[in-house]
């Protein structure tokens, strides 16, 4: 059996057999404490001897810049963003996690397909369409996902200054001002990813809880699938 | 694969038309299309015309892929996809609802035969185009390979190591993989031909016979279609390049 397989046909041209490594995935919405988390598991997985890489959205070589300034001006039709960013997360797909899962690393993703399905439908895509055009990605070994709700992230998104126009949905918008669009924004985005989450077995992780114990409950699943196997490709 | 969930199943609900042309390099579809533009706009019709690969934010970085060799079989795909979908949302849709012809050197169908070529998957791309308006009418341009290949590599072009192939490694000649790489499109052509109903034009013919049967498959489209408040006298930009 083949270690990883793709949710649909695969990639074009790659071949995913000898492919080893773990693929591990935090998800949860903006400013859920993603970054945090994923930090804190690095460090920790890196004391205990496992070479860790990364990856985030709109991190890839070919598509970050392109997205960045689309997004400065909002002149980019929403479908088309939508497929910039599955073009952004292919580039990374291909460039980043098939060679470090070949290398054999902890690939630790912040995000992957399911926060951009998410946005994605929030804005208008058909569910069915946008999950077929992310059929090429591989299956995590996890996906821990990081709950809050949009009530409870309010506070803490303004700890670290104002909204975002793009965090807040105004591209559409959802509100009459920046707060209310944000709240209706945040909760659609929420909800989506709660039946994403069912529907793809996510582990889900309550976000209100103490940092540490999270960092914690994280890092004690995350060994725990490690020391289930070695590393190297499954006969 | 469900059929509704895959390209073919939004036909044109507005009150413009879509005439769109494909073929492969040197099948002189572009030729036929421009003088069909000029036919339309002398017959005082607003017409708009939409090329591949014109969105601005994204052209940069479908460049910057091309230049640096970055891009994959997927890669290329989605690029092409985000560029085509920024297309139909900006230009082609507000175009037709405004009732205007619009008029596509390549659709969808081209990405169908390129991408495929490349190794992409067949109902993977059909699916990804889901989202493009079905056209009134898709004239394929059927020319022999050779012909085809003659009228382009006798200008000795420079050709570019997508546009060549290159990326696909078939040969480490760009004129011999160009020519590999086309005959693999054709191929696929042929195959999109009876699957979306494309009308098939002899691109061997004479370009006015051509040209009289493509004016003959439009005509009928034509009732009750937008004129242009400045009709015939408004002066044509695009010229017909050989």
């Amino acid at each position: 059996m083949k270690r990883f397989e793709s949710h649909g046909q695969g990639i074009p041209g790659t071949q995913l057999g000898d492919l080893s490594g773990w693929l591990i995935v935090v998800e949860g919405t903006d400013g859920v404490g993603r970054t945090t988390h994923v930090n804190k598991l690095r460090t920790q997985l890196e004391r205990e001897g496992y070479a860790v890489a990364e990856t985030g959205l709109t991190r890839s070589d070919l598509a970050s810049r392109g997205i960045r300034r689309a997004k400065q001006g909002n002149t980019l039709g929403s479908n088309a963003f939508n497929l910039f960013y599955a073009t952004d997360f292919a580039d990374r797909l291909e460039q980043q996690i098939v060679p470090a899962l070949r290398a054999g690393f902890v690939m630790i993703t912040d995000r992957y397909i399911y926060s951009l399905i998410a946005r994605a439908i929030v804005r208008g895509a058909d569910p069915h369409w946008i999950k077929q055009v992310y059929s090429f990605a591989l299956r995590p070994d996890a996906v821990f996902y990081l709950r809050i709700t949009a009530e409870d992230l309010v506070p803490r998104v303004l700890a670290d200054g104002p909204f975002d126009y793009w965090e807040s949905g105004m591209d559409m918008p959802m509100g009459e001002d920046l707060h209310d669009s944000f709240v209706n924004y945040q909760g659609r985005v929420i909800r989506e990813l709660d039946e994403l989450a069912l529907e793809y077995g996510f582990h889900t992780l309550d976000a209100t809880r103490d940092v540490g114990d999270i960092a914690g409950e994280l890092c004690e699943r995350v060994t725990g699938l490690l020391s289930r196997r070695a590393a190297g490709p499954v006969a | 694969m469900r059929p509704e969930n895959s390209y073919g199943q939004q036909p044109n609900p507005y009150p413009g038309k879509l005439f769109i042309v494909e073929g492969i390099d040197g099948s002189g579809k572009s030729t036929q299309l421009a003088l069909l533009a000029q036919w339309l706009r002398g017959e005082g019709h607003l017409v708009i015309f939409s090329e591949w690969n014109s969105s601005p934010i994204v052209r940069a970085t479908t460049s910057r892929g091309k230049k640096r060799q970055l891009l994959t079989p997927l890669t290329f795909s989605l690029i092409h996809a985000t560029d085509f979908s920024d297309r139909v949302e900006r230009d082609i849709v507000p175009a037709l609802k405004a009732g205007a012809i619009v008029l596509a050197d390549r659709y969808v169908y081209t990405a169908f035969a390129r991408d495929v070529a490349r190794g992409v998957d067949r109902q993977w791309v059909r699916a990804l185009y889901r989202f493009a308006v079905t056209p009134t009418l898709a004239v394929y341009y059927r020319a022999p390979l050779d012909v085809a290949l003659y009228r382009i590599l006798s200008g000795r072009p420079k050709l570019k190591w997508y546009e060549a192939g290159m990326d696909l490694g078939l040969h480490p000649e760009p004129n011999e993989s160009y020519r590999m790489f086309q005959g693999r499109i054709q191929e696929e052509y042929e195959r999109i031909v009876p699957e979306y109903d494309l009308a098939s034009m002899d691109a061997t013919l004479p370009v006015e016979v051509q040209q009289r049967a493509l004016r003959a498959l439009v005509r009928p489209h034509l009732k009750g279609v937008a004129r242009d408040p400045h009709g015939a006298t408004r002066e044509i930009r695009e010229s017909v390049r050989p």
